[in-house]
């Protein structure tokens, strides 16, 4: 009786089973385009608002400047045909980064952008890290009040935390007024206008870029690897050369690149605290566009950063892709 | 002579009262914050012995461990490792080393690197390194996986790379936070005698934290069963499977029938039981149980035998009904009730393949046992 039972139910479950191969090529072709949709819109992402507006600024950074709306030649389109089309691309030049070689000017602020954008990474570091290890170590409980405190800065204009800056590090500010009041000095220490101010204002404002990535790398880290380094005879201090730093390389580099890149091509922070000295690459930026109005030139200063920013980490990620491959 | 279990121990240096212990816990107390996690806890274990910490969960056995290991400082009481107080030595400087549960092995470094940690710690020369570690890989046979990360192991093969790091140094002591847990049941059974080996070859004294309790008595020497911060007995596995100290033991090791009654009869060792329903149970050694006293008899369920009509000559014997049964293959298990309407549980070993004398649900049935098959529990 059972048996019985047992095949009628298998005879139906085929029968289904039969029914969904029957409709199965249509199904799987929706869901095949489905899948398809899903990426797609990361890619139409990319496409609009990446790499259009960069074949923008690089044509752009191929034409020459011109006293008219908008200020450079040629403007292509196709009002005057095909042909009018292509004698406006053989007007196009490298003209204008030949003029960025030729001119030390922005050689110079091109190194002096990376060199100051890495000693401020460096310090972003040296002060993030440690507060990003606190937090991977507090309490549970206490750990989403520490990362909402790592975040709250957010909530503020970025512009009104850097000019609230120069209260505090001018001549009459509120550090040298604390300091002379403490009589640790007694001329007023000139830090405004100087490259530590700079580096005072980017590792202020990217902290938050430095800490989430290395403290979610540490908040993952099992600590009973510091136990075991140190059961074997490892003191605390080289267990953590050892052990917890090379473990929390991947956090170390994501922090880096997130600070790096966008301190390279800073203008604010340079263009408020660092005085009419301070060369930065997005000051000249910013100059060549509202000062000279020279749009070609602006559009290769920036495609030449883009290439110094992403040719480095087209570098590390291949590295670290043949780095996984071996380890397989 | 009789003796307990079936093993005859040559090594028992805790019965030597001249023997200096090697390792000392006294009056140890831990607390965090309210917690009492160990609570006046005093312990001596011996050079090379094998010794199991044995309890659930919170018991307090883990913090003990660590406690030996240096990551936990006593609240009060001293830690004595062959005579030295422990006091303020940090785990770095301290003659132990311990395998830990989750086998902590570094993701960065390979097999031979994990192995090599401790040993380049303490600056040995690199030769002496090298042939130490491989040594060690052949110990824990794992040549072959020498270059290999950890996370390209099995789980028994990290097991055994925890282990090889951690006897590498050849520490006084090695401490096991439950060595075998994360391994299935088969695996378990074979490392069990692997760790038992190993201690034998290199002769160091094993400390093992484990709840279970088939590990404890499989590896150790002797066990300390343990609840609530507190030890409630120290012995041998045989001892502490035939001779319980207290109902708390009986029934933490094993399989148990606890029957609660009073003292009736005393004449010399042997007394008489007599249980609330009138039932009595002759007893050979009632130890220190004095007439009149309320008193608990453990019996295993093994040391009961079954039977349809009642045995001849037994001295003890009680009827019943069969209330449940379960057939295992290598044994049938029997819960009898009894007249008073308590159930015991008894089992049998099925030594062949048929039975003369079957028995089903709800059918009449004795029980009987030796006078000497059971121990009565005064605590």
């Amino acid at each position: 009786m059972a048996r019985a039972i047992e095949t009628t139910t298998g005879g139906e479950a085929a029968a289904r089973a039969g029914a969904q191969a029957g409709e199965g090529p249509g199904t799987r072709l929706a869901a095949a385009l489905a899948s398809r949709f899903v990426i797609l819109v990361p890619y139409l992402w990319l496409l609009f608002f990446f790499l259009v507006p960069f074949g923008i600024v690089f044509k752009i950074s191929l034409s020459h400047t011109a006293i008219a709306m908008p200020p450079y030649t040629p403007v292509l389109g196709l009002g005057e045909g095909l042909a009018g089309l292509f004698a406006g691309l053989r007007e196009l030049s490298f003209e204008n980064y030949l003029w960025l070689v030729d001119d030390a000017l922005y050689l110079n602020a091109y190194v002096s952008s990376v060199v100051i954008a890495a000693v401020s990474t460096l310090l972003t570091l040296v002060v993030g890290y440690p507060l990003a290890y606190a937090m991977a170590r507090a309490p549970g409980s206490l750990r989403p009040v520490l990362l909402m405190l790592v975040i709250l800065p957010f909530w503020t204009s970025f512009l009104i935390r850097v000019y609230a800056w120069i209260g505090i590090l001018k001549p009459e500010g509120l550090l040298n007024q604390f300091l002379m009041w403490a009589g640790v000095i007694d001329t007023p220490l000139l830090i405004m206008n100087t490259h530590t101010a700079i580096f005072i204002g980017i590792v202020y404002s990217y902290l938050p870029f430095m800490v989430l990535p290395l403290y979610a790398t540490l908040e993952k880290m099992d600590f009973s690897l510091i136990e075991a380094a140190q059961d074997l005879g490892c003191p605390p201090m080289s267990a953590f050369w050892k052990i917890t730093f090379p473990l929390s390389l991947p956090g170390v580099v994501a922090g880096c690149l997130l600070v790096f890149i966008p301190a390279v091509g800073e203008f604010v922070i340079p263009d408020l605290l660092g005085g009419s000295q301070t060369l930065m690459i997005g000051k000249t930026l910013w100059n060549e566009f509202f000062a000279n109005r020279d749009w070609p030139v602006a559009s290769a200063v920036a495609i030449i950063l883009l290439l110094i920013l992403v040719l480095p980490i087209m570098f590390f990620q291949r590295a670290q892709a043949r780095a996984q491959e071996q380890e397989r | 002579m009789k003796s307990l279990g079936s093993i005859r121990r040559s090594f028992a240096p805790w019965n030597d009262p001249q023997a200096r212990p090697f390792i000392s816990f006294r009056n140890v107390t831990k607390r965090f914050g309210d917690f009492t996690a160990v609570d006046d806890l005093s312990l001596d274990i011996h050079e090379r012995e094998f010794f199991a910490l044995l309890g659930a969960s919170g018991c307090g056995k883990s913090t003990l461990l660590r406690m030996l290991a240096g990551f936990e400082h006593p609240t009060s009481g001293a830690i004595l490792l062959d005579g030295q107080d422990l006091a303020g030595i940090p785990p770095y400087r301290r003659p132990v080393n311990m395998m830990f549960q989750s086998y902590a092995l570094f993701p960065h470094m390979s097999v031979e690197a994990n192995i090599a940690f401790g040993l380049k710690q303490d600056g040995m020369p690199k030769p002496q390194i090298e042939a130490r570690v491989k040594e060690m890989l052949k110990l824990v046979r794992l040549e072959q996986f020498a270059r290999r990360k950890p996370h390209q192991l099995s789980g028994g093969q990290r097991q055994r790379v925890a282990l090889a790091r951690s006897v590498a140094k050849r520490p006084k002591v090695l401490l096991l936070d439950e060595p075998l847990g994360a391994l299935d049941k088969k695996l378990r059974e074979a490392t069990q005698f692997e760790l038992m080996d190993l201690q034998q070859e290199l002769g160091l004294t094993f400390l093992v934290v484990t709840h279970d309790q088939e590990e404890a008595m499989t590896m150790a020497d002797r066990i300390a069963i343990m609840d609530r911060g507190k030890v409630m007995q120290v012995a041998t596995p045989a001892e502490v499977y035939e001779a319980p100290a207290s109902r708390f033991v009986a029934d933490f090791v094993g399989n148990v029938n606890i029957l609660e009654g009073t003292v009736s009869e005393r004449s010399g060792d042997a007394a008489t039981i007599t249980g609330a329903s009138g039932a009595q149970i002759r007893v050979e050694n009632a130890g220190a149980a004095a007439a009149g006293s309320a008193v608990a008899f453990a019996i295993r369920p093994e040391k009961i035998r079954v039977s349809s009509r009642r045995p001849e000559g037994a001295a003890n014997a009680m009827e019943g009904e069969i209330w449940d049964l379960a057939y295992l293959g290598d044994m049938t298990v029997y819960h009898v009730r009894l007249a008073d309407g308590q159930v015991v549980k008894a089992s049998a070993l099925n030594s062949s393949r048929t039975v003369d004398d079957p028995l089903s649900w709800e059918d009449r049935a004795w029980i009987s046992f030796a006078p000497d098959a059971g121990v009565v529990l005064t605590r």
